[in-house]
């Protein structure tokens, strides 16, 4: 088996780069990446070759009687498995430019190594064992590389990620197990031929721990709290790989046992998960615009994007249910499809600010500004990935989006009364998010790359290495490249939906995307032509009808005060100050204002203003719940004295009890 | 004819401007400029020398081209006297809004570009109103579009079906104040004032002069014709042309000239009968605007029509 072989090559390399990372000189240990990358071509080629041959088992190597370690490959394995290696094939280019001659970059690329392969190993495994193994390998992997910066802040994040990452693996096992108990196996195959015997409680049981399980992991609200505090503190050659691929394996979970696994499930399931993804996407986004961090803002920014892919999967659901199984095909590609073109421009932009916090050493957007002109580069590469992930055309974020709208509407074509207000409420809740998205991301793009700089930081910046700008580069492209000619994103696509559904996907693709049922059709590639020829058009025709004229370089209108600074500018808070006011009930915000006065109150020596908005969920939800678990601690903390004889004591009780009670 | 469409809404939008205003001056008990001026405004502005910020990148010197791209890309979707569009399957109501927010988010970039507080305040006054217009408006297109079970904007057109129920009535009302929102008049914005307590667009636009602002009125008028012709396109389709071709046009032209006119005066009356309101009173007026569309939705639903 030719495929099989490249899988462990590709393996063996991954596994070579996590060795070398130790042992290279610790001048060349950034080139152990190069490992990765050779890795990632291999998986990338293996996993492009089984989305188009037909499933098989891979080998498995027993472990005891009962289970064993085992693999097996599939086109929605396969497909995960592409959109893992696209990421990490261009972000090992990245890390070698990033982590040259940085202090313990051994340890970094080995667990980055590691979290990679165990990715890899999530989205192959065969059987439940496997998947946990996997599961929580990556979990601490992942934990290693959050608190890699020795700080608080960073040792406080990787506890919590822990302790959430926990309570989802929880529920994963629980349904694991329910799963296992149900259908007598470990297998997934064996428990897909089997899953129709399972009662309907244990399957409702089954998504709502999926959901909540996997939920953790991708981030869906109120589940969500360990994200905004893990990325911003994790390299910046860590964050893409989690942003853009980490958060996929939850869903590629949730698709496995809820969609491939237990097949077609009540109606209210996929209207939950709209629901779910709906909330996710508008209240992850309206947290997003309020963050001046580049990082928490873009972190926050993942939660939005992973409801915008439930709602195209929950719709799917729906229609599955109601045995439209074309429907339900084309709502998941729109899914799969949002999926991958995350992965591509999150990583694009976590890469960008992770270049812009290389360079100015700080993640605060309030302290930037005008640094379009020291990092061209790096500038004009963040604003196609701005491009791409606030949907604008034709970049390949509006063409799933446009995807999802289209599966939203298309619920009208149910019999259900209740599909067909939440469909098209859906669509309404992903044109605010759209709208919202738009405004967070010209407030980050503008206030970190144009203006004038507001601080040193940016006056120092430089543009980063070559190898980081190649690796943005070929992002931006591939995200052009999605936009423009869908077709080719859309071939990875289909026969991982293909797998779960069992219907085909019907886009008819020959010159323009004509919807199911043709509803909508819409060609990207025409667009980004006539935009090109109109825009061409028109600097010809101001040369016509205006003829040369000079251009005047001067300062900006100043209303006559001169010597404008760069503190006169709008800040980020104050760009997003209408919203807080709008949403106020959403945001509950805080303000503080302190003035001290010569003689008051005419005379004032300094006013300070702070303001800040309260984390509803960590206020509301998370603070009770742990302030619970302290008090109870406390209490259970009575029992343990410290005394030998009290020890013994409980022993002779509870031995007593037993000889009474267990006769 | 099906190509020719686009130079009706380039060539004529200034005209539909100029329109708007004089009737607004007449209302007003001014006589005011000519329905040609916005020609001779555009004119003037291409053949003078510009002045351009220090501060500002080459975002700046793009936005103008991105803009006026975008705006006139969009009106390719969009049939004016016939349904048979060359465009017409390239592109839907959703695109078109994305299309317009292609330029949109350039506009808003372009006015922080220059670093000074009035920009700043235009594009973050412009993002938060499209905030509470987009998802009213997609509402308002999605009872349209799922009547006629298409949303590309020629098959709704072409499906004939009037204000034919009391959803669609209560969509176009949705969409109207979208309308004025989304081409910054009164009540949401004053497209007369360079006041900074007031002004949105023309805060976004100020550091524009010369050819580079030339483009961006122009852009300005296409977009609000575009946005008329695709009101009456959905809600109005009457004496629209089904076939392609120049024969048998007259009608359609007529038709959707006296459409134009009657959209403008409205739009005129509009604006000299109100009053510019708060910023933060907008929510409640959008927001009331949101529910007419929710409204037209589910009874589009409960009625089956």
């Amino acid at each position: 088996m030719v495929v099989l072989n490249t899988f462990i090559a590709g393996s063996a390399c991954i596994l070579f780069g996590a060795i070398a990372s130790l042992t290279l000189l610790s001048k060349a240990r950034n080139y152990s990446y190069l490992f990765s990358s050779v890795g990632s071509l291999l998986f990338l080629a293996a996993g492009g070759y089984l989305l188009y041959a037909p499933a098989f088992a891979g080998a498995a190597i027993p472990v005891t009687s009962n289970f064993s370690f085992g693999f097996s490959f599939d086109a929605l394995a396969g497909f995960f498995v592409v959109l893992i290696s696209i990421v990490s094939l261009f972000l090992s280019f990245y890390s070698v430019g990033l982590t040259r001659g940085i202090r313990h970059g051994g340890y970094l690329s080995f667990f980055y190594h590691l979290l990679l392969l165990s990715m890899y190993g999530v989205v192959l495994s065969s059987n439940i064992v496997t998947f946990l193994v996997c599961w929580e390998t990556m979990a601490v992997a992942s934990y290693f590389l959050i608190v890699f910066d020795r700080n608080a802040e960073a040792a406080k994040a990787g506890l919590f990620t822990v302790v959430m990452t926990h309570i989802g693996t929880v529920f994963i096992i629980a349904l694991f197990l329910v799963l296992a108990r149900f259908t007598g196996s470990m297998e997934f195959s064996a428990m897909r031929s089997a899953a129709a015997s399972i009662p309907s409680g244990a399957r409702n049981l089954i998504f709502i721990f999926a959901l909540i399980g996997f939920g953790t992991k991708a981030g869906i609200i109120p589940l969500h709290t360990w994200i905004p505090r893990a990325y911003p503190v994790a390299p910046s050659n860590v964050t893409p790989l989690m942003s853009g691929v980490m958060i996929k394996t939850a869903v590629y979970g949730f698709l496995r046992i809820c969609l491939d696994v237990l097949g077609p499930g009540p109606e209210w399931w996929g209207i939950l998960v709209i629901a779910v993804g709906a909330a996710s996407a508008v209240l992850g986004i309206l947290y997003a615009v309020m963050e001046s961090d580049l990082k928490v803002f873009l972190a926050y920014s993942s939660v939005e994007n992973v409801g915008i892919i439930l709602m195209g999967i929950g719709a799917s659901m729906t229609f599955r249910n109601s045995a439209m199984h074309p429907l339900a095909s084309f709502a998941l590609a729109a899914a799969l499809f949002h999926a991958l073109n995350h992965a591509l421009f999150k990583s694009l932009l976590f890469q960008g600010a992770g270049s812009v916090v290389h360079a100015a050493g700080t993640r605060n957007m309030e302290q930037l500004g005008g640094l379009l002109k020291n990092m061209p580069w790096t500038g004009a590469l963040f604003l196609a990935g701005t491009l791409a992930i606030t949907a604008l055309p034709p970049l390949n974020g509006f063409v799933s989006e446009w995807l999802t709208y289209q599966a939203l509407l298309l619920g009208f074509k149910s019999s259900s009364v209740v599909v067909k207000i939440v469909s098209p409420l859906g669509g309404a809740a992903l044109a605010l998010t759209g709208a919202i998205v738009a405004a967070g991301f010209v407030k980050t793009f503008a206030t970190t790359f144009l203006g004038m700089p507001r601080s040193e930081h940016a006056i120092d910046a430089r543009e980063s290495s070559p190898w980081m700008i190649a690796s943005m580069s070929l992002l931006a492209f591939l995200c052009l490249i999605f936009g423009v000619f869908p077709g080719i994103p859309l071939m990875l696509v289909s026969p991982a939906v293909f797998s779960i559904t069992g219907s085909s996907l019907d886009l008819d693709l020959h010159g323009s995307m004509v919807t199911p049922q043709a509803t909508a059709s819409l060609s990207t590639t025409a667009l980004a032509l006539s935009l090109v020829l109109i825009a061409l058009a028109a600097i010809l025709f101001v040369r016509l009808a205006g003829g040369r004229r000079r251009t005047v370089i001067a300062d900006s209108w100043d209303c006559g005060i001169p010597a404008l600074n760069s503190h006169m500018q709008y800040t980020a808070a104050a760009f997003t100050k209408p919203l807080r006011i709008i949403y106020k009930r959403i945001y509950l915000p805080n303000r503080e204002l302190k003035v001290s006065y010569i003689v008051k109150p005419f005379f004032v020596r300094s006013i300070t203003y702070g303001g800040e908005i309260t984390p509803f969920f960590e206020r509301y939800v998370y603070e009770p719940v742990m302030r619970g678990m302290h008090t109870a601690a406390t209490k259970i903390k009575l029992l343990q004295s410290g005394s030998l004889q009290l020890y013994l004591g409980y022993i002779l009780i509870t031995l007593i009890a037993l000889l009474i009670f267990g006769t | 004819m099906e190509y020719l469409q686009l130079f009706i809404i380039i060539l004529f939008s200034p005209l539909v401007n100029g329109v708007i205003k004089k009737v607004k001056a007449n209302m007003q008990g001014r006589t005011g400029p000519g329905v040609l001026q916005p020609y001779y405004d555009l004119l003037r502005l291409l053949r003078k020398d510009m002045v351009i910020s220090r501060v500002t990148s080459w975002i700046f010197s793009v936005t103008p081209y991105v803009v006026f791209a975008s705006v006139t890309a969009a009106a390719l979707f969009v049939p004016v006297l016939t349904t048979r569009t060359a465009f017409g399957v390239k592109g839907d109501v959703i695109a078109l809004i994305y299309v317009f927010a292609l330029g949109r988010f350039f506009l808003a970039l372009a006015g922080l570009d220059a670093g000074t507080a009035f920009g700043g305040e235009g594009s973050s006054r412009e993002m938060t109103v499209a905030i509470l217009v987009e998802p009213m408006m997609m509402l308002a297109l999605f009872t349209a579009a799922i009547t006629a079970g298409s949303t590309n904007i020629a098959s709704i057109s072409g499906a004939h079906r009037a204000l034919s129920s009391p959803s669609h009535l209560l969509a176009l009302s949705a969409l109207v104040i979208a309308i004025i929102a989304e081409t910054g008049r009164v009540p949401v914005d004053n497209p007369d004032t360079h006041l900074e307590l007031t002004m949105i667009h023309e805060g976004m636009i100020l550091e524009y002069s010369g050819r580079y602002l030339a483009l961006m009125e122009w852009a300005h008028y296409i977009k609000q014709m575009i946005l008329f012709t695709v009101v009456v396109d959905i809600f109005v389709p009457v004496g629209i042309a089904q076939t392609a071709g120049f024969s048998g046009m007259t009608v359609p032209a007529v038709s959707y000239a006296v459409k134009m006119t009657v959209l403008a005066v409205l739009m005129a009356a509009v604006e000299s009968t109100r009053a510019k309101v708060r910023f933060f009173q907008l929510p409640s007026i959008l927001g009331g605007a949101f529910v007419l569309a929710f409204l037209a939705l589910v009874t589009h639903i409960m009625m089956g029509k």
